[in-house]
C-alpha cells in the first residue's frame, strides 16, 4: 500500500553551471503540491526527472509506486504532463488533437472535453497556429485534463496568463480535487495562485529544497513583529526569528518559527509590541530565499 | 447549490480565519440553519477554488468553537445548539466593543467618555433609522 503520489529521495543531479542537490520531497495522494522557486531554481529539472525525461544522476524517484525513470511507461498512463515546451501541431485544429489523445488514452472523458472547450471559452474547428499564447496553454490543459490522469504535473502552468484565464484554471484545478484519489504537482512563480489552491508548499532554491511542508501549518510559522524599542537598547534575534531591522526606535522582527511567547520574550527585554502581522506566501518567499543565500554563504 | 464563499486578497487575515467568518455570518443572518447538512470540505474548497487544506483547517476550528459538527463518514452540518445565530451576533458585538476599547485606549479615552460617546452614537442611530 503506497498512497504517496510521489516520492523523492535523495535526488542529484549535476550540470556543468547547475546542480540539484539531494531532493527529497513527498506528495501524498489527494493533495496538490506547489513547487516555487525563482528562475533557475530548479522546478523544471526536477520535474522533468520525476516525469522520466532526465536521468538523475543518484537517488530515488516513484511516481504513482513506480520507480522512475525504470518504469515510465507504465507511470505515464496515469499522468498527465503539461509544460510550456509541449508541441502541438499547428497546422492541425485543437478537436484533431482531442480525438488524437482519445484514441491513445482510454480514460479519456469526452463530455468533460466538452464542458473544458466552454468553460476555456475554446472551439475545436480552430487551428493550432491562429491560437493566442492563453488558448494556447488552456489547449495543452484541455488535453490532458480530459484524460482524468490520477497526478497531473504542470510546469508553470499559469505563466504568462491573463487574470481571467489564470482564474479559470486555478477553478480547473481546485475541481480535480473533489476526488481524493487525484493529485497534482504545480511549479510556478506566482505565490499567489500557489497560496491559494495547494495543501502543501516545497520551496526550491539553487538547486536546493529550502522547505517542504503543510501549507496552513507552513503560513502559521511566519510572523512580522512590529517593535518599538527604548533609546539606546539593541534587539537580539530571539530563538525562531531570522531577521531583526532597526531604525532608531522601531524594529521589525521577521519570525519563521513564531509561537506567541516570542512577543512576550521581546516584551521582557524592554520592547514594546505594537502589532504582530501574518506574512503572505510572496514576503515569505522573499524573506525565505534572502535568509536561506545567507546562510549558505555564512 | 450554495454560493460559493468570497475570499478577498486585500484582507490580511489568512484564508482560514475568512472561510470560518463567512460560514458564521451564513449561520447569524440565519441563510444556514441549525442542523442543516453543509458541503463536505472537499465540495466547498472546489467550489471557492481554496485548498483542501484551508477548508479542513477552518472546519476543525469551527468544530471547537461548536458551531459545525462533523460526523465521519455523514459530513458535516450546523450545530444543533439553540439559538446560535443569536449567540453569533452576540459574539460579533462583543468583537466591535473590545475592537473600540483598544482603540480608546490607545488614544487615552477613559471609560466615562466612551459611555457618553456610545450613548450619542445610538441617538445618532435612532435618528437615521427614523428618517
Amino acid at each position: 500500500m503506497n498512497d504517496l503520489a510521489i516520492e523523492l529521495t535523495g535526488i542529484c543531479k549535476r550540470y556543468r553551471y547547475f546542480s540539484l542537490d539531494k531532493i527529497s520531497l513527498q506528495l501524498p495522494q489527494g493533495e496538490i503540491m506547489g513547487l516555487i522557486g525563482a528562475n533557475g531554481a530548479g522546478k523544471s529539472t526536477t520535474i522533468r526527472i520525476l516525469m522520466g525525461l532526465i536521468h538523475q544522476d543518484a537517488g530515488e524517484a516513484r511516481v504513482l509506486g513506480h520507480p522512475m525513470p525504470a518504469e515510465q511507461v507504465a507511470a505515464k498512463r496515469d499522468i498527465g504532463f503539461a509544460s510550456e515546451d509541449m508541441r502541438l501541431y499547428d497546422s492541425m485544429t485543437l478537436g484533431w488533437h482531442m480525438s488524437f489523445i482519445q484514441s491513445i488514452y482510454p480514460n479519456w472523458d469526452d463530455s468533460y472535453a466538452q464542458v473544458l472547450l466552454k468553460r476555456f471559452g475554446l472551439r475545436a474547428d480552430q487551428k493550432i497556429k491562429s491560437l493566442s499564447h492563453g488558448q494556447r496553454v488552456k489547449s495543452t490543459l484541455l488535453l490532458v485534463l480530459a484524460r482524468k490522469p490520477k497526478l497531473l504535473v504542470l510546469d508553470e502552468p499559469t505563466t504568462g496568463l491573463d487574470p481571467v484565464a489564470r482564474h479559470e484554471i486555478l477553478r480547473e484545478l481546485a475541481h480535480v480535487m473533489q476526488d481524493d484519489g487525484r493529485s497534482i504537482l504545480f511549479s510556478s512563480h506566482n505565490t499567489q495562485d500557489v497560496e491559494q489552491i495547494s495543501d502543501r508548499i516545497t520551496f526550491i532554491d539553487r538547486g536546493r529544497i529550502i522547505d517542504s511542508m503543510d501549507k496552513e501549518m507552513y503560513l502559521d510559522r511566519w510572523r512580522r513583529l512590529r517593535l518599538e524599542v527604548p533609546p539606546g537598547l539593541h534587539l537580539p534575534a530571539l530563538p525562531g526569528v531570522i531577521d531583526v531591522r532597526q531604525q532608531g526606535r522601531l524594529a521589525v522582527a521577521t519570525a519563521n518559527a513564531f509561537v506567541p511567547d516570542l512577543a512576550n520574550a521581546y516584551e521582557t527585554r524592554g520592547a514594546r509590541v505594537q502589532c504582530i502581522e501574518n506574512m503572505t506566501l510572496e514576503e515569505i518567499f522573499v524573506a525565505n530565499v534572502e535568509h536561506s543565500r545567507e546562510e549558505v554563504e555564512a | 447549490m450554495d454560493e460559493p464563499l468570497t475570499l478577498s486578497q486585500s484582507d490580511k487575515r489568512p484564508m482560514y480565519l475568512q472561510i470560518m467568518e463567512q460560514i458564521k455570518q451564513r449561520i447569524a443572518v440565519g441563510d444556514w440553519k441549525e442542523g442543516q447538512p453543509i458541503p463536505s470540505i472537499r465540495q466547498l474548497a472546489a467550489d471557492t477554488a481554496v485548498s483542501v487544506i484551508t477548508v479542513k483547517r477552518a472546519y476543525l476550528e469551527l468544530e471547537r468553537e461548536g458551531i459545525i459538527v462533523t460526523q465521519p463518514g455523514r459530513g458535516s452540518h450546523v450545530s444543533t445548539s439553540p439559538g446560535l445565530g443569536i449567540r453569533l451576533r452576540e459574539q460579533e458585538l462583543q468583537q466591535h466593543l473590545e475592537n473600540a476599547m483598544r482603540v480608546a485606549a490607545q488614544l487615552g479615552i477613559r471609560p466615562k467618555e466612551i459611555e457618553r460617546r456610545l450613548r450619542e452614537a445610538g441617538d445618532r442611530v435612532a435618528e437615521r433609522e427614523s428618517v
